[in-house]
């Protein structure tokens, strides 16, 4: 059955382009930073997660390891680098890619072109004569449940107002005694352990080598380009429509297809929304508001 | 025409010293490092384009590297279809505008539109991995543009070098051609960048509100400084395709992309000297660091960058002539400042 075939392929899309976009968009959305050290975050808890399951971890808490792992260093990047550039976007960039060259290189020097990974685990299913990796079923519920604890994290916590707080006016926040330099310092670490959570889930499906993470770069920053400033809302509108426009491609016509799709929905999008679906929405909601 | 009176200073002592020494070096050197230089000038021009519109122009762009590759392909389409080696020239001219008209026309649905800042990057960066995606999807024999197939991922070989007449430049020739065209494209760019249009160019970096209300039409003298620099990648790209020989996609690809925006930075971006030695110490210092097998070149380069954005964040090569025109230009100032107890 073509459907069955066509919500795979959805749910398969969407959950890589939630996955790989989240954290990213997380760290630009509320600190205006682009990372463009995202993907090598991404391979960096490929690699704590393939090495801690060789080793006899198993696989769910050795994906949990790597968010916490590429958190920390994340935290410690940010301490060290990032902070100094907080509100200097084109900045970051180069720096930022400066962080890239030396992870991919310095992940090249110390474990070697690839690393031996496991299989996919968890089997497949059949549905109607076709058969299905259970695993990629899975990643979508996750994906779904991540966002999910993202909405929660930002709207029912007290770290959640504060970073609100921070993204729409960091000075006013700052003189109502909030600490955004703090702040920003949780949000990158924030980003990076997502990006670890990310390596960590796709780490058994792919080959694992340093240029790992540049299979998420292009799809993720498009989600995000698409999705605008605001990482909940926008990531999972604009993951729900990529994800329908490259599955549809992908089935009709095939993968690279569907990559090229991706990036003209982008250019149309920022063309006829420079904010994204974020930008849309908001407008929308204070719109609704009579404001 | 304003300023055209050379001021003595180090900038220019030094922008002097460098081609005086880019034209004795020959004298010197093996073929191998004059190739290997005319390698590094064929990439210069893409910085060079690069710190026109971000630097002077305030424009961000990824898509650099795109009219790179418009460039190199259209030159390589051109010359191998027509097979006639006089008609080279003639494909490096049209090249280059037709990488401008790209530019232009990208450029004029982006201004018009009220695209600005990041999002004209975030845009740029779509359209140069769309276009590396395409070419290198392009394996198959039904990708053909008249007799020369495009070849996928590892792109078109035995594009011809230019010829003036039957005088084919290679080797040395080729050198002392695309160092000429150098000079003449960085005094034009330094005239450029002091003319009228350089200055509303910067007015429009400065406040882009401002320049508006003053009556300038600010979409257009962005599309035009746009469409210029398009132009200079895509000499940069034809430049090196005839280098090699060879044109692939990921020259013009992602990482290509970020280079050229990196170069600048570093070397200080709103400065067309320093962005151009800037790119001649990355070359030179990569090249010499890979051939010597050393497999930290690329962590020693990250590293630097990182160094050079945190603690001279308008570029190392600029710091270094304000340094020196404090020096040996300035005595007087830098004495008086350092009396008044200003000295930082």
């Amino acid at each position: 059955m073509a459907i069955f075939e066509l919500i795979y392929q959805f749910m398969n899309n969407f959950s890589f382009l939630i996955l790989s976009a989240v954290g990213l968009a997380i760290i630009f959305g509320m600190m205006g930073i682009i990372n463009l050290a995202h993907g090598e975050f991404i391979m960096l808890g490929a690699y704590i997660t393939t090495l801690a399951t060789a080793s006899g971890v198993p696989l769910p808490l050795a994906i949990l390891l790597a968010a916490a792992g590429v958190g920390v260093f994340g935290l410690i990047v940010d301490r060290l680098i990032i902070n100094r550039l907080y509100g200097r976007t084109l900045d970051s960039v180069v720096v930022t890619w400066g962080i890239s060259m030396i992870l991919s290189q310095g992940i090249l020097i110390i474990f070697g072109p690839s690393l031996e990974g496991s299989s996919t685990p968890l089997g497949s299913i059949s549905i109607a004569g076709a058969t299905y990796s259970t695993y990629r079923i899975l990643l979508f519920f996750i994906a779904i449940v991540m966002l999910g604890i993202i909405y929660w994290l930002f709207m029912h916590t007290k770290f959640g107002l504060y970073s609100r707080a921070t993204m729409q006016k960091h000075d006013i926040a700052n003189t109502m005694g909030i600490n955004t330099n703090k702040m920003y310092s949780l949000t990158f670490m924030l980003g990076a352990a997502l990006a670890g959570l990310t390596g960590g889930l796709y780490a058994p499906t792919m080959a694992v080598s340093p240029t790992f993470g540049s299979a998420f770069l292009m799809p993720s920053f498009v989600t995000v380009i698409v999705g605008g400033a605001n990482p909940l809302i926008g990531t999972s509108l604009s993951g729900g429509v990529l994800g329908v426009v490259n599955s549809i491609l992908d089935i009709l016509w095939g993968t690279f297809y569907g990559r090229l799709g991706l990036l003209v929905v982008a250019i149309i999008v920022i063309r006829l929304l420079p904010l994204g679906f974020s930008g849309l929405v908001e407008k929308k909601l204070m719109r609704g508001r009579g404001i | 025409m304003r300023n055209l009176k050379m001021k003595l200073n180090t900038e220019n002592v030094i922008g002097i010293g460098l081609f005086l020494f880019l034209f004795i070096y020959p004298l010197f050197v093996t073929p191998y490092q004059i190739l290997n230089l005319s390698y590094f000038i064929s990439m210069v021009f893409l910085t060079l384009s690069l710190s026109l519109i971000w630097g002077y122009g305030g424009i961000f762009s990824f898509g650099q590297a795109a009219f790179f590759g418009v460039g190199g392909y259209f030159y390589a389409i051109f010359t191998m279809n027509s097979g006639i080696s006089t008609i080279t020239p003639i494909g490096l001219l049209l090249g280059v505008l037709v990488g401008g008209l790209v530019a232009g026309i990208i450029g004029y649905f982006m201004f018009y539109g009220g695209i600005n800042d990041v999002f004209v990057g975030l845009i740029t960066l779509c359209i140069t991995v769309s276009l590396e995606t395409f070419m290198a999807q392009t394996a198959g024999s039904q990708w053909k543009i008249g007799t020369v197939g495009l070849g996928g991922y590892n792109g078109i070989n035995g594009i011809p070098t230019i010829s003036l007449g039957s005088f084919a430049l290679a080797d040395v020739n080729f050198y002392y051609f695309i160092l000429i065209v150098l000079l003449v494209v960085y005094i034009g760019l330094r005239l450029f960048v002091v003319s009228r249009f350089g200055y509303t160019a910067i007015a429009i970096r400065e406040n882009r509100e401002r320049t508006k209300l003053l009556g300038y039409n600010v979409p257009r003298f962005q599309t035009l400084i746009f469409a210029l620099g398009g132009a200079l990648a895509s000499l940069s790209g034809i430049l090196y395709a005839t280098w090699g020989g060879y044109m692939t996609p990921s020259a013009a690809g992602l990482t290509a992309a970020t280079l050229p925006v990196v170069l600048a930075a570093a070397g200080g971006r709103k400065n067309l000297t320093a962005a151009m030695i800037f790119t001649f110490i990355y070359y030179w210092f990569s090249q010499t660091l890979s051939a010597s097998g050393n497999e930290y070149a690329l962590v020693i380069l990250g590293a630097a960058l990182i160094l050079v954005i945190l603690f001279v964040p308008e570029g190392i090569i600029v710091s270094l002539f304000k340094l020196g025109d404090n020096l040996f230009f300035n005595r007087k100032k830098a004495t008086q400042v350092k009396a008044e107890g200003e000295f930082t």
